[in-house]
């Protein structure tokens, strides 16, 4: 961390000594339009992913709850992708949104819609990652189920006495009693997606880039960057501001969301 | 939803509203057969788009090249040759191994390291304790970006950078995930029975081997599984630390398989669906071999958030 800190203060390539440079990589750090790109990229993917995961997962998540026996089969079809390893998922998905022959444009003529560019067309990139992101929301499920199974019965049964509607339970029993679920998925998944690399890079960069063919700026998310610069460019000390930059942000959206989360989120008596 | 339909447990709901109360089952039986119905077909459509890109995957993979694209979800025509192509093509077996190397000793050292830690924090009460948890906590926070570079040069000074030791060593100290989760069973046991132990004479190391790590041995298996499969699929260390290929793991492997003989290549898809498959079988085979711990695990994570 220290190090790390020092480092951003320097210009280092790791075959010669570090040479302070003071705030110089912070300032070419505002100024770099790369870099603004990358982060733009990944807050836009963030507030479309988190948002989609939640809700998705908890709809399916209350399904589960009501469907018995078959639960334990449905769990473990949705948990699969997490399992499949992420440069398997980007390979699969680089297919899958092909333009003309991917399963997904073709299921989506079917339907008469004729499908967008996913991977080349650089409006439809983003919108084509956070597709293949909700494939993988199997264990926000399985949090999301777990809590739904934690709520006490009785709560339900005071509620029906009380002649609550169906939305009414959802509102003032299920909620309230997952928030802290709820809270810990909002966070989890927020730091997760600001730090996408994986799948995206398998997709986007490594030869794909050097070949020309696509111009990555668009699927260029702010951790990539950073990789870049650090591993493929050897701009150690620019790359350690860029890494100080995230922590901050992360940080500062964290502290955010702990303070309004400490306004919805009800803890029952805390046994721990 | 309905309450007609539903018998009202008096006994129940005058009983005062604990967290302790009974649990709603996942079935309750409460509602209409067709309500359930409805639930259950819309599962079953939701479970086929989940499903789907795994079936295509499969197929795909073992259809000859011109067909990798064509409509339908049947492998045909069928060319199982894909797969000894892509095995010849590519040191597949020596990735695989690598990848079994790698994850089983960065599993190993997670959940010893752990463990050990975990049962520290559980067992030992001494000033600062909390401060200190909380410390191990907070690294959960950082960004793996954060800590990549500094770790990287740590390695490089070391002299260890394109050998597979940075893959799995850092795990020797610990990891807050880890710590955080043993820490809950180690707590959950009584500890009268170490005490007794003390006065019959047993070790700090006797207590934690004989007596703390065999009856935590569901939890360990939790942690074993969960760094196994967080190995098994990183990209971003071997592609830091690696650059021999005879020293790749599958997904490293595979991101070169990619950049081979898809885009960069002839477009060879079959290849690259045949080494996909490759890599994913062994997370299924142990998804379902430890269905039970993965579940167990993510849902107490969410649980103590």
């Amino acid at each position: 961390m220290i190090a790390s800190l020092w480092l951003s203060f320097t210009e280092y390539d790791v075959i010669n000594a570090p040479r302070l440079t003071g705030l110089d990589n912070y300032r070419q750090l505002v100024s770099d339009p790369q870099v603004a790109r990358s982060l733009g990229n990944t807050v836009y993917y963030t507030a479309l992913h988190v948002p989609l995961v939640m809700a998705l997962s908890l709809g399916l998540a209350l399904l589960l709850k009501r469907v018995g026996r078959l639960q334990g089969f449905f769990r473990t079809v949705f948990y699969l992708p997490v399992m499949t390893p992420a440069v398997a998922v980007g390979i699969l998905f680089l297919l899958l949104l092909n333009t003309q022959d991917g399963l997904i444009n073709r299921g989506l003529a079917l339907v008469g819609i004729d499908g967008p560019s996913w991977t080349t067309d650089p409006g439809w990139v983003m919108p084509g990652i956070v597709l293949m992101s909700l494939w993988s929301l199997g264990s926000t499920v399985i949090i999301y189920l777990a809590a739904l199974q934690n709520v006490p019965r009785d709560l339900y049964e005071a509620a029906d006495l009380d002649g609550a509607g169906a939305w009414a339970r959802f509102r003032h029993v299920t909620l309230p009693m997952i928030s802290g679920s709820l809270f810990f998925t909002l966070i989890v998944n927020t730091i997760a997606s600001l730090q996408m690399f994986t799948e995206v890079y398998t997709m986007y960069f490594g030869n794909r880039q050097t070949a020309g063919s696509f111009n990555s700026d668009a699927a260029s998310f702010y951790v990539i960057h950073l990789f870049r610069e650090a591993f493929q460019f050897l701009h150690m000390g620019f790359a350690s501001a860029m890494a100080w930059l995230l922590f901050l942000i992360i940080l500062a959206i964290t502290l955010v969301q702990v303070k309004l989360g400490n306004r919805f989120v009800y803890y029952e008596g805390e046994d721990r | 939803m309905t309450t007609t339909s539903r018998p009202v447990g008096v006994g129940t709901v005058v009983a005062p509203v604990t967290a302790s109360g009974p649990v709603g089952r996942p079935d309750d039986g409460r509602r209409p057969r067709w309500q359930r119905i409805l639930f259950v077909l819309a599962l079953v459509a939701a479970a086929v788009v989940f499903l789907l890109p795994f079936v295509w995957l499969v197929s795909a993979s073992l259809r000859p090249r011109e067909y990798v694209f064509a409509p339908g979800f049947l492998p045909m025509p069928f060319a199982p040759d894909n797969y000894a192509e892509a095995w010849h093509a590519m040191p597949l077996f020596t990735w695989l191994f690598n990848s079994v190397v790698v994850g089983v000793a960065a599993a190993v050292t997670a959940t010893l390291s752990s463990a050990w830690v975990a049962f520290g924090f559980a067992y030992f009460r001494f000033p600062g304790r909390n401060l200190l948890f909380g410390l191990v906590l907070a690294t959960m926070m950082l960004p793996f970006a954060v800590t990549m570079i500094p770790t990287y040069l740590i390695w490089n000074r070391l002299g260890l950078v394109d050998t597979q030791v940075p893959l799995w060593a850092g795990n020797l100290f610990g990891s807050a995930f880890y710590i955080f989760l043993l820490r809950q069973f180690f707590l959950s046991l009584p500890r009268e029975y170490f005490e007794a132990a003390r006065v019959d004479g047993a070790s700090y190391p006797q207590l934690f081997w004989r007596m703390a790590f065999p009856l935590v041995r569901p939890a360990l298996l939790v942690a074993f599984v969960f760094e196994f499969k967080a190995s098994w699929t990183d990209l971003v260390k071997p592609l830091i630390y690696l650059r021999d290929e005879q020293l790749y793991t599958l997904p490293r492997g595979l991101k070169v398989i990619l950049d081979r003989f898809g885009y960069g290549g002839e477009q060879q898809w079959e290849i690259v669906l045949a080494g996909s498959v490759i890599a994913t079988v062994p997370m299924i085979v142990l998804f379902f071999l430890a269905q039970r711990h993965f579940v167990e695990g993510i849902a107490t994570t969410g649980r103590k958030g």
